[in-house]
């Protein structure tokens, strides 16, 4: 039975979806978009279950992989507004608009 | 599970030689990488500028040579297209990247410390000492291996994985401003939150439609399309959601909000190699997805990406008009470029038609983005004491001013607004021509009329340029170095030639396109 699995995946991908858009913190926003990340990880290895290849497991890895980069980069970004304006808020971020 | 371990391991091939221009430019970003390691801070800069350089033009000899020898296979296993619109892509993304990288190179646009906070004693020492990151050449290396990677992936994760290596180092270049740090800081964590966020939308789609087909191969799935019944759901749901992702990389209403606030941010020598770089390889990868993979699928997505073009098109010449920022004006003018753009990718049909709007948007990407490196250092020249002078206001008179810089902007503003004799018109005429040929009228009519309302913003910097009074503490131009200079030159060059002598290119975009994506 993957189906439970698939919809588990669907539910994370939407929590971390609505995280990305209702949180205001950039580490929380930036953790949500992580949680997205792994569900899909989780649709990965279910559908290789389901068609009984390799591949989406092997997909997996990179997407960590990715994922991981992805933090790097993202941290330093955050850390660096942090430095300036001691605040992580996006809604502080105001300066660039219409 | 005795099969998986008794299965001998084959070795994969793969084809070094027609994927060399893009192993060029990564070999060339890690020895970037190791300059930054291993040699003296004073000698950083003479040694990493030639290495860019020389690697962009060894790359786009390569590129040349492969066209010339008529290469079209899939690579690496089927993993990776090299045909003729990827060729003519990399050839254009190369061009215009080497471009880039002469404005990048000059010395005034780049923090002296990143790491140090605005206005703090760290930063006056850092500046004073004549600090600078040597970082964005390998950065910018990166990124134009990802967009070269991104059009020609022929599978959808080798088209995530080359999305990230794209991104990745643009999200750290856009927050590296020299002045207006607090806007630059701004600037990447919007690019960062949105960029990964569609990403990952990019990505759950690939999932899906893996558990669709049973494989990522956009190949795969065309052929499942046919043969796999009953999976609607997945295919439709991931269908979308990787549309959401790729119109979000080229900046497609409703998921354009990120392009100003960027474009305005980033340091303006970044914004022009994403404004033209990005969007070729971004328009590259949408044509890709949902025509060799999804093309027999084009009932159900043509009339969504009807919908998308025109709502680009729209919000891209109405917002314009209300802009006072240069930068923000140029931002929603490539909005709606995006969306003229789009109007071809929706007139598939036969073959031949397919061929047609190709190479119409091979022509105009290119025509379009040497018009805007070119548009970008012009930006970059006219200042004000704090940086560059971003509000329209301070534009007023720069005709009676500088006439040469004046005039040449203005021919950039007249080749987006599509004038005869410059590149936009022939861009415009072919792409719009393709779209009558597929059936989209009224498209093209929707895209004729945001095209006039388009040139009455252009026409109105043009205005205010040359018949307005200047104003008294006017900004400065900048004399050029000779980077910025030649940038220009060439910029302008390109615009005229295209516009005159259009064939030439006309014909090479239309031998690209007649083969059409391998599959």
């Amino acid at each position: 039975m993957t189906t439970h699995y698939l919809v588990l995946s669907a539910l994370l991908f939407a929590i971390g979806g609505v995280g990305v858009l209702v949180r205001r913190n950039a580490i929380v926003v930036f953790m949500c978009v992580e949680l997205m990340l792994n569900a899909c990880n989780l649709a990965f290895v279910t559908f290789a279950r389901q068609h009984g290849n390799l591949e989406g497991q092997i997909i997996a890895f990179f997407v960590m992989i990715v994922a991981a980069a992805e933090v790097v980069v993202g941290l330093a970004i955050i850390v660096t507004i942090f430095r300036t304006r001691r605040s992580a808020s996006v809604d502080d971020a105001n300066l660039l608009k219409y | 599970m005795s099969t998986l371990t008794a299965a001998p391991i084959t070795a994969p091939t793969i084809e070094y030689g027609e994927l060399a221009p893009m192993l060029i430019i990564f070999g060339a970003a890690m020895i970037g990488v190791l300059v930054e390691a291993f040699t003296p801070r004073y000698l950083r800069k003479s040694i990493q500028m030639p290495i860019t350089v020389l690697s962009m033009v060894g790359a786009f000899a390569l590129t040349v040579w492969q066209g010339v020898r008529g290469v079209r296979s899939a690579a690496a296993m089927g993993a990776i297209a090299v045909d003729g619109p990827s060729l003519f892509i990399w050839g254009a993304i190369l061009l215009l990247a080497i471009v880039s990288v002469l404005l990048i190179n000059d010395d005034d646009h780049f923090v002296a410390e990143a790491a140090a906070v605005p206005g703090s004693a760290e930063e006056d020492q850092a500046l004073s000492q004549g600090g600078a990151h040597t970082e964005i050449y390998p950065l910018v290396l990166f990124a134009v291996g990802g967009m070269m990677l991104f059009p020609a992936a022929n599978d959808l994760l080798i088209m995530f994985v080359a999305l990230e290596v794209m991104s990745l180092p643009l999200y750290l270049l856009c927050g590296l401003a020299r002045r207006r740090r607090l806007l630059s800081q701004e600037a990447a964590m919007k690019y960062f939150l949105l960029g990964a966020f569609s990403s990952a939308f990019f990505l759950y789609g690939t999932a899906l439609l893996y558990g669709f087909a049973g494989s990522v191969d956009l190949k795969a799935i065309a052929t499942a399309l046919s043969t796999v019944g009953g999976q609607d759901a997945l295919l439709f749901i991931g269908a979308a959601t990787l549309g959401v992702g790729l119109l979000f990389k080229i900046g497609a209403a409703p998921f354009q909000a990120w392009k100003p606030d960027v474009y305005q941010g980033s340091p303006t020598p970044i914004t022009a190699l994403m404004a033209s770089g990005t969007l070729i390889a971004a328009f590259g990868a949408l044509l890709r997805v949902f025509w060799v993979a999804l093309g027999d699928l084009d009932a159900e997505w043509t009339p969504v990406l009807w919908g998308v073009a025109i709502l680009t098109m729209v919000v891209g010449a109405v917002l314009a008009i209300t802009q006072t920022d240069i930068k923000r004006m140029l931002a929603y003018s490539s909005i709606a470029h995006t969306g003229f753009l789009l109007t071809a990718v929706v007139a598939t049909g036969k073959e031949s038609q397919n061929a047609n709007a190709l190479s119409g948007i091979l022509f105009y990407l290119l025509a379009y983005g040497f018009a805007t490196v070119g548009a970008f250092a012009v930006v970059t020249m006219v200042r004000d004491p704090g940086g560059e002078a971003g509000h329209l206001s301070r534009w007023a008179g720069l005709g009676k001013r500088s006439p040469l810089l004046a005039g040449i902007f203005a021919l950039f503003l007249l080749a987006f607004a599509g004038i005869p004799l410059t590149s936009g018109f022939f861009g415009k005429y072919a792409v719009f021509a393709a779209a009558v040929a597929g059936g989209a009228v009224q498209l093209v009519i929707v895209g004729v009329v945001t095209s006039a309302m388009a040139a009455f913003f252009y026409v109105r910097v043009i205005v205010l340029m040359f018949f307005s009074d200047p104003a008294p503490e006017g900004p400065t131009i900048a004399v050029p170095s000779m980077g910025t200079a030649a940038v220009v030159t060439l910029s302008a060059a390109a615009t005229v030639v295209l516009g005159v002598f259009p064939q030439p290119v006309l014909d090479l975009a239309h031998t690209a396109a007649q083969s059409l994506f391998v599959r």
